[in-house]
């Protein structure tokens, strides 16, 4: 069976949950084999995993950390064909944990479900997205953590049996304060980004993009400078050094568009650039752009997005 | 205190991307290298350590001669000493395990990793390390304290932060925010005639790897902008709907 890590927060599923599921479908097909979806015991409704595709549903009471989860995947793996971890926070330090406990084959920040099996080889994003490598993994367990939002989720239905799994996980951190801002949209998982930049002059100015944001659905960033000023915090920057996103839709205002940048956004399916300078780098690497104002265009998208939504 | 810093050998930001002409590998002719960006905040981090209770950081790399000049620049920043385990980092479980192997051969209390290097962006080694050496690790690594044997470590998560406590020895896998772009440190002429005499030994290392590239490229160029003027934002929205179904 294909193995895949189905995360929740707050006893709901994650979107890159299902997306994982689907994952794991697409290569049980491939490898004419079931999926086993490893879950929280406290996640409400484990039974909706049959529609992406799960096979059996194993519950268990998690560890508290990536690693820690990781540990309980390890004794979990055998007679695994492949592994499935979403790319979240979480995923990020489970994956390559449990690769070096089980000695596996770990492709990261993969872009593409399997191309070939035996080895298995996968497509994943390298070089801040200058480059696309094709990996094979050709020694030990396959594992893949897939960036979320690059592969989608696909409806397919599995037998979808629960059954209670018992595996100790061993956390070697102690989880102090945790803070999640509530009802936004989390930036590594959104399909809708905002984004601004200087050229916005200052903090008092993100009622807009916030407002731009709220009528999208989306998650909110900011440019590198923007953030180191103070205008935002460091967890909105999206760039080289900040957060890599992957949406659907990503919409920069009044950011130029330096290479620093341009390698935390440029795998967004549609860009589109908003700058009052023609010739802002930003209008090589966008989809659709305007030279305008912020101050002037923002307001009108506003209006005319909640006309389109109000509409449709 | 003895700090182990983990330095990748990778291409400017700035630099042009090209592959060898069978796809295989990165072409670096003409690329300039330097210390990952990531890595830099954490040796940052390392020499803010050092200031504040004193330490010795080693600055470590896994590959071959070509990368010494970059761990002779961690010198001129301020590492005490470095480590060149001789190696082809074909995958991160192969760098993972010959740094374990170092590390066990040598007491370090503290292991600072960049969250990824900025070329194969895998995200990987941290992690590895610490599970080889069943240590705690704490990843995405924005805020770092040490008190005695004790570390208390900040980390982003989707949406948010977490605080997480620790006994070292640990690994970090960290980025900014572990220090700020601004106390990021040039080398002065001064560390640069130092780092000349500072030791720089040589170790041999692992080769082998679970997983071997086949090919790279680059990914697809965007067709060109399609401009819309700012008075006609409704077009903007139609091409959205329409064309891209983005909304």
């Amino acid at each position: 069976m294909i193995l895949v890590f189905v995360e929740s927060w707050n006893n709901q599923f994650k979107k890159a949950s299902f997306e994982a599921v689907s994952y794991a479908r697409t290569w049980a097909d491939m490898a004419g084999c079931g999926v086993k979806a490893v879950v929280s015991n406290d996640a409400s409704n484990p039974s909706s995993l049959a529609q992406y595709g799960a096979d059996e549903i194993s519950t268990l009471n998690l560890a508290s950390t990536g690693a820690g989860i990781a540990s309980q995947l390890a004794a979990m793996v055998a007679g695994a064909k492949g592994v499935v971890v979403a790319g979240t926070a979480v995923g990020k330090t489970l994956a390559p944990t449990l690769a070096a406990m089980v000695d596996g084959a770990l492709s990261t920040n993969t872009t593409s479900t399997p191309s070939a099996l035996e080895p298995v080889v996968v497509e994943r994003g390298a070089f801040s997205s200058k480059g696309i490598e094709t990996l094979a993994l050709s020694g030990g367990l396959p594992i893949v953590s897939f960036v979320p939002n690059a592969i989608g989720i696909v409806e397919k239905a599995g037998s979808g049996t629960v059954t209670n799994a018992d595996a100790s996980g061993k956390d070697l951190l102690t989880v102090g304060e945790v803070s999640v801002a509530s009802g936004k949209v989390a930036l590594p998982e959104a399909e809708v980004v905002v984004s601004a930049g200087r050229g916005l002059k200052g903090p008092e100015n993100w009622g807009m993009i916030e407002e731009l944001a709220d009528v999208l659905g989306a998650a909110t960033a900011c440019s590198k400078p923007v953030s180191d000023i103070g205008w935002r915090p460091h967890s909105e920057h999206v760039g080289q050094t900040g957060i890599q996103v992957n949406p659907n839709l990503y919409i920069a205002i009044g950011i130029s568009g330096a290479i620093q940048h341009l390698a935390g956004v440029s795998a967004s399916k549609t860009i589109v650039a908003i700058n009052t300078d023609p010739e802002a780098p930003f209008f090589k690497a966008a989809d659709y752009g305007i030279v305008g104002d912020a101050f002037d265009v923002v307001p009108r998208l506003i209006e005319e997005l909640r006309a389109f939504k109000a509409a449709n | 205190m003895n700090i182990l810093v983990c330095i990748s050998h990778v291409p400017d930001t700035t630099a042009k991307i090209n592959f060898t002409a069978d796809g295989t590998a990165l072409d670096p002719a003409g690329v300039q290298f330097v210390i990952n960006p990531y890595d830099e905040f954490g040796l940052t981090k390392a020499l803010h350590i050092k200031e504040a209770q004193g330490a010795t950081i080693t600055a470590l790399n896994v590959g071959g001669p070509e990368t010494e000049p970059t761990l002779r620049k961690a010198l001129a920043i301020g590492a005490d000493q470095a480590v060149r385990i001789n190696a082809t980092p074909t995958d991160a479980i192969t760098v993972a395990k010959s740094i374990k192997n170092h590390i066990q051969a040598n007491a370090y209390d503290l292991i600072i990793c960049g969250q990824e290097s900025i070329d194969y962006n895998g995200q990987q080694v941290p992690a590895m390390l610490a599970a080889l050496l069943e240590m705690p690790m704490v990843n995405a690594c924005v805020g770092l304290n040490i008190d005695g044997n004790m570390a208390t470590a900040t980390a982003e998560i989707d949406g948010g932060h977490a605080t997480y406590t620790a006994s070292l020895p640990m690994v970090i896998g960290g980025k900014k925010g572990l220090v700020e772009e601004k106390d990021l440190r040039i080398p002065n002429m001064r560390g640069i005639m130092t780092a000349r005499t500072k030791p720089l030994s040589v170790e041999e290392g692992q080769n082998g790897g679970n997983t071997a590239p086949q090919s790279f490229r680059k990914p697809a160029s965007k067709s060109s902008v399609k401009m819309v003027a700012p008075d006609q934002v409704n077009e903007l929205v139609r091409l959205l709907h329409e064309e891209s179904k983005s909304i």
